[in-house]
């Protein structure tokens, strides 16, 4: 084990995807926090649909596969859903729930619809990518050993999901400590959030975009299950293990790091270790793992219970 | 698209809505629509008892057991790819995600939503890690499982089509003969329980048919957008009826019609995948419904917005006319003007001054039926645009004008004076 670690060969095939799994998993985690304690988990599951028909439209519009155009119509096209969500609900008073699966299925089915529909057969861009993401052909190909570290030439061939990721999970981590009182009293109290004059509207606004912006950020190097399942297992996980807001963040952060790190060996090197010659698809292991994780929380997390009635 | 293109393909739709483009299409366009029905009038249950979403999870909860069931399939020696044995995994997972679901809502802390989040994601994820597996074994012909996820029409065999027509015309009949435990409870689970039903078997039963019409409709729909036949044609009901039976009724209605039209078109056309084409039809009679529905609709609510707020400007005009009050506001003049209230040069008629003091008067009316009655329920009814006579008889508006009289005089003066 030792020795795999020290080889050139850990640093340039494994090391990024690890990090790349990591930070997508904590930017999820983070906002996914506050999502579950106001009841809100599937907004991730909403907005992970919808980036598909958006990143479509983008390819049409610009006609080259590159991140920026794919996140700016990826970030549209989770605007539009939560305003359609929002429109639905109220004018058609429709319950939330229906709202949201009528406006994320219409836009999926749109988007497969648009991606048969275009020329798309020159680019490596279809409904598996999507889902799977390419969390293993994220390799860095200058790196030669753990030294390659210190060496800036080598740096600069790094896969760009990895700042691309660093920018945004700091810029979620930002909003959280520099909201986070609002965010605590809006999310435990609305009634009491707005009577004290809290801009409660915002913060909920900031939250949903801070939630899109991580979605479509991870979702461009991992694909949407990881991204789906890092918005609700760990924060879920986390919530079990304690009753307190900053205790159970911490814990979800560490949920979702040893999620993206157990999950991205066992897919690596498990089947290695049963004599199995190919590896598994490693965004699906690291969603495996959360489960995982969150089932062992169901059966022995300290504060499991709940206290008083279900809660529809 | 051209002329030339556009009657190959308009003949090819008849041909397919007609059931006249060969036997397999014809079967899997009925498949399609009887699909539909089912998962349209299965769904209005859901959506009336509000557990929309833990269809979605049920739905991602299959890939695990289709892939499951290939490998047990292929290993066995058989061919991997055997629809009834692929939809029995499928239903055996979706059947452990949906327990799941409903375990992790009533044994901890956790919402529903969040074990629907968590249900769906990770065995969805487990499915993949599966698949992954199925193409580094050395089993062949594993090549078309990937299908499930959006559906695939083209290329299915006899037996398959057969199979899912068959199928779902059980689970349409199983609709029906369960449609009355399933109302009550979906309407009103308390009152339910009291009338002997079981309401948790109930339950368990409407997400069953659930579960079927997703297994079923894994093959044409897809398992990541099946959810929106259980979800859609509920929701576009509710747009037309208030009453459980036709709720039930109009959402199988809408999602045959969805199913039916949408696999023609599929079938009519190249690049149209059957699946998102029969989602995209269903929310066609969504949008259309959410648009021009009388009960609910856009456009509805915004005629009913209208015809009150000029029923305000009507009123809050003629009093200003009775009191000699200047009007500026330009939508109030041009309601007098239109009833013919007022002339173009904003002079009241004839008509005008006699609606004017009319409307004063009520309001008088109003005013002390208001005050002198405290406990008097009639006074409740006061909303400033309510004509006195819908709420009184003639001899009780005589005996408030008795009271009235002298008020009502000076009133008069003063909106006479100020012609």
């Amino acid at each position: 084990m030792i020795d795999e670690l020290l080889s050139p060969e850990f640093v340039q095939l494994s090391l990024p995807p690890i990090v790349i799994g990591i930070l997508a998993s904590v930017a999820c985690a983070l906002p996914g926090n506050f999502l579950l304690l106001r009841r809100q988990a599937l907004i991730g599951d909403a907005i992970s649909h919808v980036v598909l028909p958006g990143i479509v439209v983008a390819f049409l519009v610009t006609g080259v596969i590159s991140a920026w155009p794919m996140m700016i119509g990826a970030a549209l096209a989770a605007i539009l859903a939560i305003v359609m969500i929002e429109v639905i609900r109220r004018i058609g008073q429709v319950e939330p729930g229906a709202a949201m699966g009528v406006v994320f299925t219409t836009l999926f089915a749109a988007g497969v619809l648009l991606l048969e529909q275009s020329d798309t057969s020159s680019v490596h861009l279809d409904v598996e990518h999507a889902l799977h993401g390419n969390l293993e052909s994220l390799i860095w190909f200058d790196a030669i050993g753990w030294a390659s570290l210190t060496n800036p030439d080598a740096l600069a061939g790094l896969p760009p999901q990895i700042l691309r990721l660093a920018v945004v999970l700091s810029g979620v981590a930002i909003f959280l400590a520099l909201f986070w009182k609002e965010l605590a009293i809006s999310t435990f109290d609305p009634a009491f959030a707005a009577a004290i004059g809290a801009p409660t509207g915002i913060v909920s606004a900031g939250l949903v975009i801070a939630t899109a912006i991580a979605a479509v950020a991870a979702f461009d190097a991992v694909g949407s299950i990881i991204v789906i399942a890092m918005f609700i297992c760990p924060p879920a996980t986390a919530r079990l293990m304690t009753n307190r807001l900053d205790r159970q963040v911490a814990w979800s952060v560490v949920f979702a790091a040893a999620a993206a790190i157990i999950g991205y060996v066992v897919a690596g090197y498990g089947p290695l270790w049963f004599g199995y010659a190919n590896a598994v698809s490693a965004a699906g292991m690291i969603a495996t793992v959360s489960g995982v994780l969150l089932g062992i929380a169901c059966l022995f997390g300290p504060v499991r219970r709940r206290v008083g009635e279900a809660a529809q | 698209m051209t002329g030339d293109a556009a009657n190959p393909f308009l003949r090819l739709l008849f041909d397919a809505l007609l059931l006249q483009g060969g036997f397999n299409t014809a079967l899997v366009t009925v498949g399609a629509g009887l699909l539909g029905l089912a998962a349209g009038a299965a769904g209005a249950f859901i959506f009336l008892r509000k557990r929309s979403l833990v269809s979605d999870a049920v739905s991602h909860a299959t890939l695990p057991g289709i892939c499951l069931a290939f490998i047990v399939m292929a290993y066995a020696g058989g061919d991997g790819r055997w629809l009834p044995g692929l939809l029995l995994g499928s239903a055996l997972t979706a059947a452990i995600g949906l327990y799941l679901v409903d375990w992790m809502t009533h044994a901890t802390r956790l919402s529903q939503d969040a074990a629907i989040g968590a249900v769906l994601s990770v065995f969805f994820g487990f499915g993949i890690v599966l698949l992954t597996v199925i193409q580094t074994l050395n089993v062949g012909r594993q090549a078309g499982l990937d299908t499930f996820l959006l559906g695939s029409t083209a290329g299915m065999l006899r037996s398959e089509a057969t199979t899912i027509a068959a199928a779902a015309a059980v689970s349409a009949a199983c609709v029906y003969a369960l449609r009355r435990p399933m109302t009550l409870v979906a309407f009103d689970p308390a009152f339910a329980a009291t009338t002997g039903v079981n309401v948790r078997r109930t339950d368990l039963a409407i997400m069953g048919l659930a579960l079927l019409v997703t297994v079923i409709g894994l093959k044409i729909v897809g398992l990541v957008l099946i959810v929106a036949l259980l979800i859609i044609p509920a929701a576009t009901a509710r747009f037309w009826t208030d009453q459980v039976e036709q709720l039930i009724l109009i959402a199988a209605g809408a999602g045959a019609a969805a199913g039916y039209v949408g696999a023609a078109l599929s079938a009519a056309a190249d690049k149209l995948p059957t699946g998102p084409i029969i989602v995209l039809m269903s929310f066609a009679l969504f949008a259309v419904s959410l648009l021009v529905s009388p009960l609910r609709g856009v456009l509805a609510s915004a005629a009913r917005r209208r015809r009150f707020q000029r029923r305000v400007h009507a009123r809050q005009g003629l009093l200003a006319m009775a009191r000699g009050e200047p009007i500026y506001d330009p939508l109030t003049l041009r309601i007098l003007k239109r009833d013919g209230l007022i002339r173009p040069d904003g002079v009241a008629t004839l008509d005008g001054r006699a609606a004017a003091s009319k409307a004063l008067r009520d309001e008088a009316r109003w005013e002390l039926l208001r005050r002198s009655s405290g406990e008097n329920p009639l006074a409740e009814r006061y909303d400033g645009l309510t004509p006195i006579e819908e709420v009184m008889t003639q001899d009780q508006i005589a005996a408030l004008d008795a009271q009235l009289t002298p008020r009502l005089t000076a009133g008069q003066d003063e909106a006479g004076s100020s012609e």
